[in-house]
């Protein structure tokens, strides 16, 4: 308790970036006022609020906090046009969208095969091999993860799914393969081999898919992957309905979470994969076999984002069509951008994101129209501002993008 | 020195730049350099040996694929090629055609009324917009910019083109065809502009930027032509757009309007290719651009300024792609659907005919008749179900085109001395 206090006791309430993480908030505030459960009816009060947070991001920006200043401003400007939207609506209609629970339990959801994409993503690119590729692995996860249990489903029983998240890890891993060979030992440019990845991915599972299940499409029998249900929790207020009756895979990704940022930030391995990719040639130097640490990064970067595409086939719509990702892999991508290539942050930004695909689901069935429909691009718009600079650069691990030249 | 060494001492020497500039620190503010390597993309054999291997691997890997799952590659193929329409260049005889925009006729060794004559229409028409993604990817390489956007670029132009071609009904084709189009390629320059001056002002990663671009465009679109959507059509229940005015269509030349003729569209898209040619072989621009491609740190000592060649760049790239936009609508398509979005890949197939046909103008027109073949070959419409599903081909299509693009950036050259060295160590 000593730590917290003293930590407590250490903020110092003027410096700009206090202030700037206090507009943020602020900000969210002015939004958060006009949902349920306070529904406030008037448009002021976010409007106030929402340039109080403006105001105090400027002053931070003013200051040199550019990247909590503008993150200030951009929560304020957030907080007025949804607070106005928000008022304009009746509260019926914000009943039936804004039900917390539901929203936050849909967000995890929505933000699982983005956090798998992305923890993959943040092993390839910390290594130096930009992956743009996710896409595709997330896709043939999610393809092979449903075979390889529709396979396993006579011998297997209930358990089949697990045959199916190795299938779909052994496929993701196998598409990296080719990434791997191609981007590190043939030293083609990352980025074409990822565009052809994603293109055989696309291909191979739908040519697969119509093969094999084209006329039916994939059984409804198969055994997904299991919730996990704690009881005891199921009846707290708020807490119970959001995390109460999670899929294995969620817990699964929270675990991931942790053992990511212990893994890269906490042990020497982790020490040496950021080494490689920031600066290969003395990361040589001292002995570090760069093309192996590469390989090793590559390979389970694609079992790690294919296991997000098993989780999308086998944990969350229990069957498979083609094309099913729909570009899930590159707002993982954007994550890992937006979150600067760093686990927590990636993490917060892909709740964000799966936050505002679970919005979109929701809206246009409360209020009939599509406006709804722009939510899904919300992730790309804001990662798109990030790497703009307006809310802190995004720079990637220094060697990114570069064969490496052994010598 | 025999050939193979020599390419591997290039190859050394090649990594010695790299280092040079891996190690050389970043000013402040400063536009980064783009990857040496770069330059790279265009080594290895030279020429048209290397696609042709290219292709003939890809073609024989997908055959692969068609005989993995029981059944006949060579006849698939063989349908495949029938559909496309290009043999009816092998049946000459004795027919007449009617000249362009009169009721003349002329002699004409090929029946242009054939079926073939029609599956060769939809060949052209298919590759009409590929050529200007093509294009649209070829011309920001030279820059030494990767423009994996078109897509959103090509989506931006569409947009504008039914946007703009149903509002003016009454509007004289002469003006209204014209309008269409250069709204349509202004709007994919400024869709491909943002990321322009994203790279030439804070530096950031053009293929970051078009792929978020790319998806905006695409859920902006979803929302436009979904239902209850700003720009759907009359009909409530259906979320297709208005059709265009008859004005803003353009004239057919080959075959029916109502069987969806070739329009003049082609020609267009064959005139972008000598701009093309012409822009980057002949213009100062041309060498500019170029020149910021090879190495972006010479050209500015020699007084070019990058930033300013990055945003052109991107510009007139994204032009290309809205005008392939603008073309499809005003050509054949005549509105946009919200369940065409989805599976519209023209900008990703632009790509791989840029990369086929190595940036060279010839290159991306060739490459793109290639896979405007392809597809229309494997397509619902040409390809007998009896004989291959076309749901199949055209995933079949897609595999080929990833191996494609897999195949074509390996320096075939330097697998070679890759595996000799392996057999020396």
């Amino acid at each position: 308790m000593t730590v917290i206090a003293t930590r407590i006791g250490g903020i110092q309430w003027t410096h700009p970036k206090t202030i700037g993480f206090f507009g943020v908030a602020v900000g969210a505030v002015a939004w958060w006022l006009a949902v349920p459960p306070l529904e406030s009816r008037t448009a002021v009060l976010p409007i106030a609020l929402g340039i109080l947070a403006v105001a105090m991001g400027i002053w931070s920006w003013s200051r040199d906090q550019r990247r909590v200043g503008g993150g200030a401003v951009a929560s304020g400007l957030f907080g007025i046009v949804l607070g106005i939207f928000a008022t304009r609506s009746s509260t019926a209609h914000l009943d039936e969208v804004v039900v917390w629970s539901a929203l936050g339990a849909a967000t995890l959801r929505y933000a699982t095969p983005l956090t798998f994409a992305a923890i993959g993503g943040l092993f390839c690119e910390r290594s130096g091999v930009i992956n743009v590729a996710l896409e595709g692995m997330l896709l043939s996860g999610a393809f092979f993860g449903i075979w390889g249990a529709i396979w396993a489903h006579s011998w297997a029983g209930s358990w089949a799914w697990v045959v199916g998240v190795i299938c779909a890890a052994l496929a993701g891993m196998a598409l990296a393969t080719i990434h791997a060979v191609w981007a590190i030992h043939l030293k083609v440019d990352q980025i074409i081999s990822g565009t052809a990845i994603n293109f055989l991915a696309l291909g191979i599972t739908g040519y697969l898919f119509i093969d094999k299940y084209g006329d039916t499409g994939t059984p409804g029998n198969v055994p997904g992957i299991p919730d996990v249900h704690i009881h005891f929790l199921q009846n707290w207020y708020f807490i119970g309905p959001i995390i109460g009756q999670l899929n294995l895979m969620i817990w699964l990704s929270f675990a991931l979470l942790i053992g990511t940022y212990v893994f890269v930030f906490r042990t020497p391995y982790g020490l040496r994969l950021r080494a490689v990719g920031e600066h290969p040639r003395a990361a040589d130097t001292v002995g570090i076999s760069v093309y192996k640490v590469r390989y090793i990064a590559v390979i389970s970067s694609g079992g790690i984002a294919a296991m997000g595409g098993a989780y999308l086939s086998l944990g969350f719509v229990h069957s498979f069509s083609e094309n099913m990702t729909a570009g899930t892999g590159f707002i993982g991508l954007a994550a890992l951008v937006f979150g600067k290539w760093r686990p927590f942050p990636t993490y917060c930004a892909a709740l964000l994101f799966g936050f505002s695909s679970a919005l979109a689901d929701r809206l246009p069935s409360a209020y009939g129209n599509q406006w709804g429909t722009l939510f899904q691009a919300l992730p790309y718009v804001l990662t798109l501002i990030a790497v703009a600079g307006v809310i802190g650069r995004s720079i990637g691990p220094a060697a990114a993008g570069r064969p490496y030249v052994k010598q | 020195m025999s050939d193979d060494e020599k390419r591997a001492s290039d190859d050394v020497e090649l990594a010695k730049s790299q280092d040079d500039v891996e190690q050389a620190p970043l000013e402040p503010g400063a536009v980064p350099p783009p990857s040496i390597h770069f330059a790279s993309r265009f080594d290895g054999l030279s020429g048209i040996i290397a696609p042709l291997i290219t292709t003939l691997l890809a073609f024989l890997m997908g055959g692969l694929v068609v005989a993995l799952t029981g059944k006949n590659p060579l006849k698939v193929y063989h349908a495949i090629f029938n559909g496309t329409g290009l043999n009816w260049f092998f049946h000459v005889g004795n027919y007449s055609a009617r000249i362009p925009f009169s009721t003349q006729h002329m002699w004409f060794p090929w029946d242009t009324a054939s079926v073939a004559a029609q599956n060769l229409q939809q060949t052209l028409l298919q590759t009409t917009p590929i050529i200007l993604t093509g294009l649209a990817v070829a011309f920001a390489f030279r820059c030494g910019l990767f423009n994996i956007g078109g897509q959103g670029q090509y989506f931006a132009g569409t947009i504008f083109a039914v946007w703009l071609g149903s509002s003016f009904l009454n509007m004289s084709p002469w003006l209204h065809v014209p309008l269409v189009l250069v709204v349509g390629a202004l709007a994919g320059a400024v869709w491909a502009g943002i990321a322009g001056i994203l790279k030439a002002t804070v530096g950031a990663h053009e293929v970051i930027s078009t792929i978020m671009l790319n998806w905006t465009a695409i859920w902006v679109a979803e929302y436009l032509l979904g239902q209850g959507g700003p720009m759907q059509g009359s009909q409530p229940s259906i979320p297709i757009s208005h059709d265009i005015a008859e004005g803003a269509k353009l004239p057919v030349i080959w075959g029916l309007k109502l069987l969806q003729g070739l329009s003049i569209g082609i020609f267009i898209a064959i005139a972008m290719l000598v701009v093309y040619w012409i822009i980057i072989n002949r213009t100062t621009l041309g060498f500019e651009v170029r020149s910021v491609g090879f190495n972006p740190e010479a050209a500015r000592y020699s007084g070019i300024s990058v930033a300013r060649s990055y945003f052109i760049a991107m510009a007139i790239s994204g032009s290309f792609a809205g005008l392939a936009g603008a073309l499809d609508i005003t050509g054949w398509e005549y509105h946009l659907g919200q369940s065409d979005i989805p599976v519209n890949a023209i900008g990703f197939i632009g790509l791989a005919a840029a990369l086929l046909g190595r940036n060279t103008a010839l290159g991306v027109g060739m490459a793109s008749l290639l896979f405007g073949a392809l597809i229309n070959g494997t397509s619902g419409r040409q390809l007998d179900p009896s004989i291959f599903r076309p749901d199949l081909a055209g995933n079949l299509t897609t595999i080929i085109q990833g191996l494609v693009i897999l195949f074509v950036g390996l320096n075939l050259g330097g697998v070679w001395i890759w595996l000799k060295r392996r057999r020396r160590a």
